[in-house]
């Protein structure tokens, strides 16, 4: 099964997108004039840290703690910034889910694993306690948790790094969402491990129409595994790449990461690092790639 | 200075179990090595096979476990001595988690020096702030206040301000972006050179451990499944099949390659 629809109708459209946060020592203005749009396909967002991803995660979802401003961010046809705080929610979890950096910060420390996915399951999908509880086994199945009935009586502090991981991930995907915003969803997963769980996320886009908006720092890993790759730098998206030209990345910016990979280095020797260039501050490209 | 023949960190026998009957959890099987003095020593390995674990005990924070860990030839005992936390410090996997988050930045920097009766506190946290490349700026910001790179940098601030001999590091740069990870790896290297530091690195990330250590152990189900010696050219002889799955799986997303995967149970 594959999925037939038209993949330029425009699941996500975000124009223009600002988050700023205020404060006595002077603002910050993580995310600046940011414009993409996305259609049932699986886009990366990679760059510096610090540079804004997971802050325009959380304002496509409505959840920044900082000022969100945007000419346009339309989801699916609906205006999120015309929405009630009671319909954003409603939309949340539901038909937009974001998995968050921190897996263990998002889980609550004093409530078990299983109880946790079992409450969200519910609200989610209004199911039965027993159809939530065999939806959530399913799932943590599906991530390769080996004993999920162990997992689904621990407690988030009892897991390991990348188990905290795979259950974030199994827990947004429950009710099967429209789009999915995984912000580092794999970083502590084995590489094994890591792409089983990108399998279960590629088949849901090609087989249901889901979008996947893919934070991640490792560019061999998005370049084989995304369809287009979004370069961020101090707020801006500065390049816009087919995943698999990434090797002819324009900007000086996305060319100087390629250069930092451990993959490239030789042993005792350090390893390139990124000589920042101010120009970069609020250089765009053009269509020639050229710095403007 | 310590004898540079005694090893540095010696494991033997090692077990750690959690739970018990249908629930029992071998989260470290019977696990021995040794690091030796100044060495780097890559650990990787399936999640959940007790990487952490092994970290965790060594720095007392799991009491209960059999087996054997010794310190520089001596046996640790299980209440540690704040002597032992000058000596050596450990970076958590989940930085948020580990960092207090009511305390600015500069308070989480200048506690552990409080601690250990440092003086020129203030010069000190500059220069860690300045080696993890995080401005000085950041000082008087909370955890949340920063993005997941950030906040790595400040946990891995943290252990190097008191300067100490080994570090335990569980996933110091599976957070930062490739331009920083380079800084941090770079400034691991230096520092260990500088300061005959040992390391302890547990990483998914095959690159940065063959770059950086000397010796790899492979785990899986909280056994160590194979140690593998990295020669001059950051290469390894691996044979375990589970090794060599891994060493498939870390040259990208392939479906082909997915399905041929099979769990080495
Ligand atoms: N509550 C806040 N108050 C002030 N500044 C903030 C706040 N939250 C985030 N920031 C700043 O906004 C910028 C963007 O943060 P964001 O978390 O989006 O970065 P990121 O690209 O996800 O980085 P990383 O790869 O390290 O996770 C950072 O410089 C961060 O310090
Ligand atoms: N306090 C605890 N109580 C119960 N089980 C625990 C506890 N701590 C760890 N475990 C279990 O021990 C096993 C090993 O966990 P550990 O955190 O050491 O794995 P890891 O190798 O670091 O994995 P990852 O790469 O995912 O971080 C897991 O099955 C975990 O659920
Ligand atoms: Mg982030
Ligand atoms: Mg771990």
């Amino acid at each position: 099964m594959t999925y037939i629809g038209n993949n330029n109708d425009h699941l996500l459209e975000v124009k223009n997108l600002n988050v700023e946060f205020p404060s006595v020592h002077g603002s910050v203005h993580a995310v600046r004039d940011i414009s993409f749009k996305m259609g049932h396909e699986k886009i990366a967002i990679v760059g510096e840290s610090g540079s804004g991803k997971s802050q325009t995660g959380r304002a496509i979802l409505g959840l920044s703690p900082g000022n969100v401003t945007a000419e346009k961010l339309f989801f699916d046809g609906v205006d999120l910034q015309g929405l009630s705080a009671r319909d954003y929610r409603e939309i949340r979890g539901k038909r937009i889910s974001m998995v968050m950096q921190d897996p263990k910060y998002s889980l609550n420390p004093v409530m078990t694993v299983g109880k946790q996915m079992i409450e969200a399951c519910q609200i989610q999908m209004k199911v039965s306690k027993k159809q939530a509880i065999s939806r959530c086994i399913e799932m943590l199945e599906a991530v390769r948790i080996r004993n999920p009935q162990r997992v689904f009586n621990t407690y988030p502090h009892e897991v390991s790094g990348g188990m905290g991981q795979r259950i974030m991930i199994a827990m947004m995907l429950l009710s099967s969402p429209d789009l999915l915003i995984a912000d580092e969803p794999t970083s502590a997963l084995d590489v094994t491990v890591q792409l089983q769980v990108l399998a279960i996320m590629d088949d849901l886009v090609k087989e249901r129409g889901m979008g996947l908006i893919l934070i991640s720092h490792d560019l061999p890993l998005v370049a084989s595994f995304c369809d287009r790759i979004l370069v961020m730098y101090a707020g801006r998206i500065v390049e816009e790449l087919e995943a698999s030209k990434l090797d002819q990345a324009q900007h000086p910016y996305t060319k100087g990461l390629l250069s930092c990979l451990p993959n490239n280095a030789i042993k005792g020797q350090p390893i390139a690092t990124l000589q920042r260039q101010d120009s970069w501050l609020d250089g765009t490209l053009n269509a020639q790639g050229k710095l403007i | 200075m310590t004898d540079p023949k005694i090893p540095a960190i010696t494991i033997n026998d090692l077990s750690i179990h959690f739970g018990s009957g249908d629930e029992l959890v071998k989260a470290v099987d019977h696990v021995s090595f040794t690091v030796p003095a100044q060495q780097s020593f890559g650990l990787v390995g399936e999640s959940g096979s007790g990487k952490s674990t092994i970290l965790r005990a060594l720095a007392g924070l799991n009491t209960h476990c059999d087996g054997q860990m010794l310190l520089e030839g001596e046996s640790l005992q299980s209440a540690r001595s704040k002597a032992f936390y000058k000596k050596v410090q450990m970076v958590f996997q989940d930085p948020y988690a580990s960092l207090h988050p009511r305390h600015t930045i500069d308070k989480i920097l200048a506690e552990p020096l409080a601690i250990h009766g440092f003086k020129n506190t203030e010069q000190r946290i500059a220069k860690v702030m300045e080696q993890v490349a995080l401005p000085n700026k950041f000082r008087f910001r909370y955890p949340h206040q920063l993005s997941g790179g950030q906040r790595q940098r400040v946990a891995i601030a943290r252990a190097l301000i008191l300067e100490p001999k080994i570090l335990l590091l569980d996933e110091p740069t599976s957070a930062l972006d490739v331009s920083i990870q380079a800084e941090i790896l770079n400034l691991l290297n230096q520092l260990r050179e500088e300061l005959s530091l040992t390391y302890i690195l547990v990483s998914h990330d095959l690159a940065v451990v063959s770059y950086m250590c000397e010796q790899i152990a492979v785990m899986q189900h909280g056994k160590l499944v194979e140690l593998l010696q990295v020669d001059q050219q950051g290469k390894t002889d691996a044979k375990d099949p589970y090794t060599l799955q891994l060493n498939l799986a870390s040259k990208g997303y392939d479906r082909a390659v997915i399905e041929q995967f099979i769990d080495h149970d």
